[in-house]
Parts: C-alpha cells; sequence; structure tokens
C-alpha cells in the first residue's frame, strides 16, 4: 500500500518534473542557436512574458488553444525581428540591449495585462495526449507518455536541432558565424543573414516557451516567468551549447522544482520556508554550471558584433 | 638585364597577342579611412599557368590589392577582369564563383570545426543542406593525394600546426576548383620541409593550368618559384619582370626605390669562419657580396662565448634550471630545460616549430606556469606564471602571435605602445592617462622604429602585418630591458624591416641586454647569435657555439638524430 504510493507520487513527479523543464527546454535551444551564431540574448525573459500574455489574451477571447499558440509564436517571431535589428543591424553592446527588451517585455506584459484583462481567469489547459501502447507501459507510461503536445514537440527538437548544427551546411554556417565571423564572411557567408536567421528561431522559440509556461499553470499573472528566461540563458552554459546538454540542463531544473513542489505538498518542507525551497532549482543549477561551465568554451564571439574590417 | 614590362595608369598593357591574362587589374586606387593610399593606380595582371611573385616592402599595398582582387574590398576607381572579362565583386564568394581565391596572410579557419567543415563551409559542391562528412571527406582526400597538401579531413582545426591550418586553406582553394590562387605570405609560417612542400603543390596546380599570385618577402624563394615578378612601392606598381632576366639586388632596389647599404646585419662574433658551410642554397646571403659585418662588434670578452670557459665570465641574466611545463592540454611540453644567457649575449633557439619553442617564451614572460625548475634574472628568481613580475622585472617579450597575443587588434597605436609603459612611463598623472604626452610618445617611437601609419590614433588591426610587428617591438623594447625574448621577430617583414629589427636586437645586446632569439630561420639564428640552443621535444638537445657549428649538425640535432 505505501510502496504503491511511494510510487505513484515517484511517477507523478518525473512527469511533472518534465512538463516543468518543457520551457525551458524549449527557450535554452533557441537560446543555444542564437549563440552558437554570436548573439547573446538577455531578453529572453520579457520575450517569453510577452508570447504568454499574447496566448493568453488569445485564448481567453477564443477559447482556440491552436491559436494561442501561433499567436505566442507569432510574437516571439516580431520580438525576434527586433533584436535581430538592434543587436545585429545596429550592432549594438547585447548585455544592454538585452536588458532593455527584457524590460519592455516584462513592463508591457504587464500594463496589457491590467488594462485588457482586469480580472484574470483560467483559461482551458492544454489536454495530455496518451501516446497510444507507449503510455500503457507500467511506470514508464505514465512518467513520459502522457504529456501535452508541446511537451513532446520540445524534445522532439533535441535531435532535430542537433542535426542542423552538426550535419548541415546551415548549421555549419551558424557556428563559423560565432567563432570567426571573419573566416565565414571571406567565404562568403553572409554573417548578418545567419545572424538575423538564429535570432528569429531563437526567439520564435521563446515565444512558444512562454506559451507552454502560461499553458501549463493556466492563467497569466503579472511577471508570470518570475524570470525564469534567465535561467535558460544560463542553462545554455550549462549544456555546453549543444542541444543535448541543454535538455539535461533543463531536465535537471524541472525535476528539482517537481521534487519541490511534491515535498511542499507532501508538507515534508514546512510552510516557512517554501520561500526559500523554492530558490532550490535555480541555486541547484548555478552549482553546477559553476561546476560544468569551465569545461567547455564558449563561441569564440560571443555577444561581439562583426564589423568587416574595410 | 631585366626585361622591364613597362606598366602605368593606362588601361591593362595587351600589348601581347594570346590569350587574356587569367587575372587583370588597371588603375585600381584604394583609399582607406585616414588618407591612406593603400593602392594608387595599380596595374597588374597575371597569365594562365604562371606562377607571378607580389613582391614589396611592408605597408606597399600587397595585401590590399590581393583583397581588391578577391572582392574582399571593393576599389575606389579602376577595373578588375577575370580571362579578359570585366569583373565587379561585391563579395568574396562571387571572387569563388569566378575561379579566384585568397590564402590570407592571418589564415581564416573556424578553430572548432573539423577540417571537412571548414573546406565546405559556404560552398557545397551539390549544392544541398544536407551535410555529409563521409562523402565530403573522400573528396578533400582525393584533391589533397593530387596536390600533396595531406592533411587529415577529421581534424579540428585547433589541433593543427600552422602549417597544417595553411593546408586547410589551400584545399579550400582547390574543392572550390579554382582557377586562380592567391598566397599572402604563405612560406612565413612554415619550416623549411614545408615549404618544400607548398611549392612542389604550387608547381601541380600551373601545371594543371592554374595560376599562382605568391608574395613573400624572401627573394631566393621568389626566385625559386615565380615565373614574373610584379613590384609595388608605396602603393604604386612599379614594374614586372621576368625571373629569368632579375636578381636579387635588382628585385631590392625596384622595392626600395634606391640602393640599400649592402651588407646583413650580424654579430661579429657569429658564424665568423664557417661562412661557407653556413650558406645553404635558401638562404643566401640577400646580396651576393654581402657578409660584411656592419653592426655587431662585440662586447669584449661578453659576446665571446669561446673565451668563457677561463675568462671571469659575468654571471648568466637569465638563468633556467630544469624547468618543466605543461602545454596547453595538460601533456608536458618542455623535460628539465637548464639554460643560461650572460648580458650582453644572443642565445639562439633553433628546432623546428612545436617542439617547445612557445611554451619556453611563454614560461619565461610568465604567461605560462612551470611545474618544476626555476627562473631567474639575476639573482631574483621569477613567480611561476607571474606575467607582472616578470615586467617588472625587466623581460621584454615579442610574442610569435602579434595578432593574438602581441597586441591589440582594434586598439589606437598610441594605446598599444603604452599598454606595458602605463605603470612606469611619463604619460600619466596618478591614474589618469595623459593622452597628448602619450600621443607625443607614441610619434617619437613611431619615427624611431619606422612604423608606417596614418598616425598615433590609426587603429593596429589596419596596419599593414610588418608595422603591426613593429609596434610589438617598439614597446618591448622602447623599455630598456635586461632579457628579450623575441619568438620569430622578423617573420613577415620585408627586407629592409628584417635589417633594422636585426639590428635593433643586436643594439639591445650591446647595451648589455641577454637575449633569447627563437626562429626557424636557421640562417637568422646562426648570423645573430653568440650560442645556439637545439630544442627538440621539449628537451635541451645540445648548446653550441654559433661560430664553430654546421648546418649538417643543427639539422641533426633539430630532428632529434644528435
Ligand atoms: N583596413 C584598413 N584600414 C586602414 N588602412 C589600411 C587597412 N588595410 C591596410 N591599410 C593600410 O594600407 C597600406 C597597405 O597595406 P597592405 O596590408 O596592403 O600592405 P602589404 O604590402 O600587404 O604589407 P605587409 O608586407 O606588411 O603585409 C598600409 O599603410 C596599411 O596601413
Ligand atoms: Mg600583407
Amino acid at each position: 500500500m505505501s510502496q504503491f504510493f511511494t510510487q505513484a507520487i515517484l511517477t507523478a513527479t518525473v512527469a511533472s518534473g518534465i512538463a516543468l523543464a518543457t520551457p525551458f527546454l524549449l527557450a535554452s535551444l533557441g537560446e543555444t542557436i542564437g549563440q552558437r551564431s554570436g548573439v547573446i540574448n538577455l531578453g529572453l525573459d520579457g520575450i517569453m512574458l510577452l508570447s504568454a500574455f499574447t496566448s493568453y489574451y488569445v485564448a481567453l477571447n477564443t477559447g482556440n488553444l491552436g491559436l494561442a499558440v501561433l499567436s505566442g509564436v507569432g510574437v516571439g517571431f516580431l520580438m525576434g525581428i527586433a533584436t535581430a535589428f538592434i543587436s545585429v543591424t545596429l550592432k549594438a553592446e547585447q548585455g544592454i540591449s538585452g536588458i532593455g527588451v527584457y524590460l519592455f517585455g516584462l513592463g508591457l506584459s504587464d500594463l496589457l495585462f491590467v488594462k485588457l484583462v482586469g480580472t484574470p481567469l483560467p483559461i482551458a489547459s492544454l489536454p495530455a495526449f496518451r501516446i497510444p501502447v507507449l503510455a500503457d507501459i507500467p511506470i514508464l507510461g505514465p512518467m513520459l507518455f502522457q504529456q501535452t503536445l508541446l511537451v513532446y514537440f520540445a524534445f522532439l527538437l533535441v535531435p532535430v536541432v542537433t542535426f542542423i548544427l552538426d550535419r548541415t551546411t546551415y548549421g555549419m554556417k551558424i557556428k563559423a558565424a560565432g567563432e570567426n565571423p571573419a573566416a565565414a564572411d571571406s567565404l562568403g557567408v553572409s554573417v548578418a543573414r545567419i545572424r538575423w536567421s538564429a535570432v528569429l528561431i531563437g526567439c520564435s522559440m521563446a515565444g512558444l516557451a512562454g506559451t507552454s509556461l502560461l499553458l501549463y499553470d493556466g492563467i497569466f499573472q503579472q511577471n508570470l516567468t518570475q524570470s525564469e528566461g534567465f535561467i535558460a540563458v544560463a542553462l545554455v552554459y550549462f549544456g555546453a551549447w549543444t542541444a543535448v546538454g541543454v535538455m539535461g540542463g533543463s531536465l535537471l531544473y524541472g525535476l528539482v522544482a517537481a521534487v519541490v513542489l511534491a515535498w511542499k505538498a507532501l508538507g515534508i518542507i514546512p510552510l516557512s520556508a517554501s520561500d526559500l525551497a523554492a530558490t532550490a532549482p535555480a541555486v541547484l543549477t548555478v552549482l553546477a554550471l559553476l561546476w560544468v561551465g569551465r569545461r567547455f568554451r564558449q563561441p569564440a564571439v560571443l555577444g561581439k558584433p562583426y564589423e568587416r574590417g574595410e | 638585364m631585366a626585361t622591364h614590362v613597362e606598366t602605368g595608369p593606362a588601361p591593362a598593357g595587351t600589348a601581347t597577342a594570346g590569350p587574356p591574362p587569367a587575372v587583370a587589374a588597371s588603375g585600381v586606387t584604394k583609399r582607406f579611412t585616414g588618407g591612406v593610399v593603400a593602392n594608387d593606380r595599380v596595374t597588374f595582371e597575371s597569365r594562365r599557368g604562371e606562377v607571378h611573385a607580389l613582391l614589396g616592402e611592408n605597408g606597399a599595398g600587397k595585401t590590399t590589392l590581393c583583397n581588391i582582387l578577391t572582392g574582399l574590398y571593393r576599389p575606389d576607381e579602376g577595373d578588375i577582369s577575370i580571362d579578359g572579362r570585366a569583373v565587379h565583386f561585391r563579395s568574396p564568394h562571387d571572387a569563388h564563383a569566378a575561379g579566384i581565391f585568397m590564402v590570407h596572410q592571418h589564415l581564416s579557419l573556424v578553430d572548432s570545426l573539423t577540417v571537412a567543415e571548414n573546406v565546405v563551409l559556404g560552398w557545397s559542391r551539390t549544392g544541398g543542406v544536407r551535410y555529409s562528412p563521409h562523402r565530403v571527406e573522400a573528396e578533400i582526400t582525393e584533391i589533397a593525394e593530387r596536390y600533396h597538401v595531406r592533411v587529415d579531413p577529421r581534424a579540428r582545426v585547433w589541433q593543427l600546426s600552422l602549417g597544417e591550418r595553411q593546408r586547410v586553406d589551400i584545399l579550400k582553394a582547390l574543392y572550390r576548383d579554382a582557377r586562380i590562387l592567391i598566397l599572402d605570405e604563405p612560406t612565413t609560417v612554415l619550416t623549411p620541409a614545408e615549404i618544400e612542400q607548398l611549392f612542389s603543390s604550387v608547381r601541380e596546380m600551373v601545371a594543371g593550368d592554374r595560376t599562382v599570385v605568391f608574395i613573400s618577402h624572401k627573394l631566393p624563394e621568389v626566385l625559386e618559384i615565380a615565373d614574373r615578378v610584379t613590384i609595388l612601392r608605396k602603393g604604386r606598381s612599379v614594374t614586372t619582370v621576368e625571373r629569368a632576366g632579375t636578381d636579387a639586388s635588382q628585385l631590392a632596389r625596384l622595392m626600395v626605390g634606391h640602393d640599400l647599404a649592402e651588407g646583413r646585419v650580424r654579430r661579429a662574433t657569429a658564424g665568423s669562419g664557417s661562412q661557407a658551410p653556413l650558406v645553404g642554397p635558401r638562404t643566401g646571403s640577400f646580396f651576393p657580396t654581402g657578409g660584411v659585418p656592419t653592426a655587431g662588434t662585440s662586447v669584449a670578452g661578453i659576446g665571446d662565448a669561446s673565451g668563457a670557459v677561463d675568462s671571469p665570465a659575468p654571471a648568466p641574466m637569465l638563468r633556467l634550471d630544469a624547468v618543466c611545463a605543461d602545454g596547453d592540454f595538460g601533456r608536458q611540453v618542455l623535460f628539465d630545460v637548464t639554460l643560461g644567457i650572460r648580458p650582453g649575449e644572443i642565445l639562439g633557439i633553433a628546432g623546428v616549430a612545436g617542439n617547445g619553442q612557445r611554451e619556453l617564451a611563454e614560461v619565461i614572460a610568465g604567461l605560462r606556469p612551470h611545474t618544476k625548475g626555476s627562473v631567474r634574472v639575476g639573482d631574483e628568481p621569477l613567480t611561476s606564471g607571474d606575467a607582472r613580475g616578470a615586467i617588472e622585472r625587466g623581460i621584454a617579450f615579442v610574442p610569435e602571435d602579434r595578432m593574438g597575443t602581441g597586441v591589440s587588434p582594434s586598439l589606437s597605436v598610441t594605446e598599444n605602445l603604452i599598454l606595458k609603459a602605463y605603470r612606469s612611463g611619463a604619460a600619466h598623472a596618478g591614474p589618469v592617462l595623459l593622452m597628448s604626452r602619450a600621443d607625443a610618445e607614441a610619434v617619437s617611437l613611431m619615427e624611431r622604429f619606422d612604423i608606417r601609419a596614418s598616425g598615433p590614433h590609426a587603429l593596429v588591426r589596419q596596419l599593414s602585418g610588418g608595422n603591426v610587428q613593429k609596434v610589438v617591438l617598439a614597446r618591448e623594447l622602447s623599455s630598456e630591458p635586461r632579457v628579450v625574448i623575441a619568438a620569430s621577430p622578423t617573420r613577415g617583414l620585408d627586407v629592409g624591416a628584417t635589417e633594422y629589427v636585426r639590428s635593433v636586437l643586436v643594439g639591445a645586446a650591446e647595451r648589455g641586454a641577454a637575449i633569447m632569439l627563437i626562429s626557424e630561420d636557421l640562417d637568422e639564428i646562426v648570423e645573430l647569435s653568440d650560442r645556439i640552443a637545439v630544442l627538440y621535444e621539449g628537451r635541451v638537445a645540445g648548446i653550441v657555439d654559433a661560430g664553430r657549428c654546421t648546418y649538417e649538425e643543427l639539422g641533426l640535432m633539430m630532428a632529434g638524430a644528435a
């Protein structure tokens, strides 16, 4: 009996850990692509917030979750245009402009929320999709194969991004733009075009990440992301700029968060310490980052605009 | 006498009937911001199936011209044509599509990618998006075999030596089936054996009717490989001569515009008595009549290593005792290196690149920790890996990789010159830099070291390769160091600048500094050093008097056979 109980809890915790990891995975996969091309996007969190709000507003007014997802990605794409324009075309200092984009997203999503919504109502949440056969495997089935489509999609992107980076000419150009843009340029690779495209992909995925966070929570609130977009940036370092590494980092974060939630629900963590416990995933991630972070080299020109020597 | 093909600002001299030149530039002018006219109505043409050398002093505009020919820069005036058709390249990609490719002076490879990935970057033979390593690797291996440019297609570029990297760049050109290859100072990073290999590749290429434009400051090389030579001077094309009708002294005269003072800088003590065996085929003393010592009268009893045993020799200024150190990847690269250099002495470090020379220099400069042993300047031991301590004890370092370690390319000449002096110099009041005084100091150094730039505010990355090196030398040697570590200090410098640098080093020795001269150029080592230490696989294979050794002896030690 008690064994069944712990097993059920364990399954539920892992399942929710995976769901919790999904927004991070989406955001940091996109950020990996951007950073590989040499552009660091600290505005990620702001983009996630704007997308989350947009999806919420669309879902609230149309009840159509598909449309909500599309609009979230669309807003991410639009923010990507702004980010690429600032970072690539105007060659702005990426640390500063990123903070600017973040503050813009934070403020605007808040303002729109207050002006347009007023009293928050929950929206329908994304239904879990049972993958036939697999979902019926004991233990593993409920952990892995009864998730929402967004979760499957996010994890499916891991091999896709790996393939793009390592096995396509486009991926090679991305890496060249981030490592030695002058070399890429001399070979006729347009560094600006490559970086634009990488930033657009990254920001669209950040938008989807915001939407997936919203759909997990089912309701929007001020500063919904609680700066998790910054964690997503850190996870890229943790993951050593690889899709698989980023997935590992996201899962670590998601699972620790799920355990904290479960322990809180079970009363293992006293209420008084719950705020402190909520920081555990972030603290653990940063510690892990310190441990792995120094062993890998970041893209050589990360954060540096490219200018021809003419 | 030489057959001069008169060229001028007029459109390409197609006086000779026959096929149009493979590549031609006529009346090309390029001005840079800051008022430098790097190319001034340059006319140049090269035929199919020929090796055409471009010759000129540092800053003459060779690299600029080639950058224009390959679409990296656009000319302000003038026309470019390929096979007689006018072309207007908007990017290097356009140039590649037209069959012209340049291997740059500062190689442009992506370190984290593999050789194969670097080769196909921006170019796919099939035009597809998918990258299939096996197919590309096979293609590369085939080209590599055919042109003797062997390199493992699966290696990552950061693992390769400079010579191998250059082969990757050449492979890029051949993979794109370039009809015209421009090699900008390819031999500066190569060992003698690698140079032979490069030349055999080049011959293979021109035999296949390709055109090779070859830039070098070493006249014997030019005379060995080129069919014709075009000379640039101060941005203008002076003339084009046939190799068969010219010689080194004529080329030098054309380059400089007047006769050079004869003779190479060498130490009086060095190489004397063994002149004959020391002049190898490539080396050639630059002037046939040369070999007259003009500088470097030895400081009595000090530079003379042979007398050191019996006369009470001064204590070494720099002393290394059983120094061990690890390389970049944690592998030990220096094993019990023991050396001493007395004040006024030049110790040459010979060896094939990659036998620990760079690490040795870095250990002494405090840029790399030593794991065992001790380094002393005078009586003071150096703390392992303490660059600032090394500077304070009077160690000057002229690094091999000047763009990376030597200078900050995006800072101005002034800023680079005071990078080190800011602690002691007069160019500051407390923590505040006095820019006008720094500029004045920079201007006087620019004059003293003959640094050609538009002014003290020119950015170092805009200088020609040779002038960058002069900036490093000016900064390091103007502080009257007690020890100078010079790694390939004349690499990439033109004849005049090379002589100048040599005289600066000899002068520093005469003022009592201990000089360590690291070079792959044996002639240079032999001509300047008092004693020569050979490094082989991180160990001192032997130390000999420069005046008493032969090339055979040194060669055997360098190959680990002695
Ligand atoms: N990007 C640039 N911006 C400004 N000035 C430049 C730039 N590139 C070159 N120059 C200037 O143009 C002149 C010619 O330079 P170039 O690099 O063509 O000389 P070079 O003949 O190749 O010399 P070296 O033998 O030293 O390599 C130099 O005075 C240099 O300072
Ligand atoms: Mg040059």
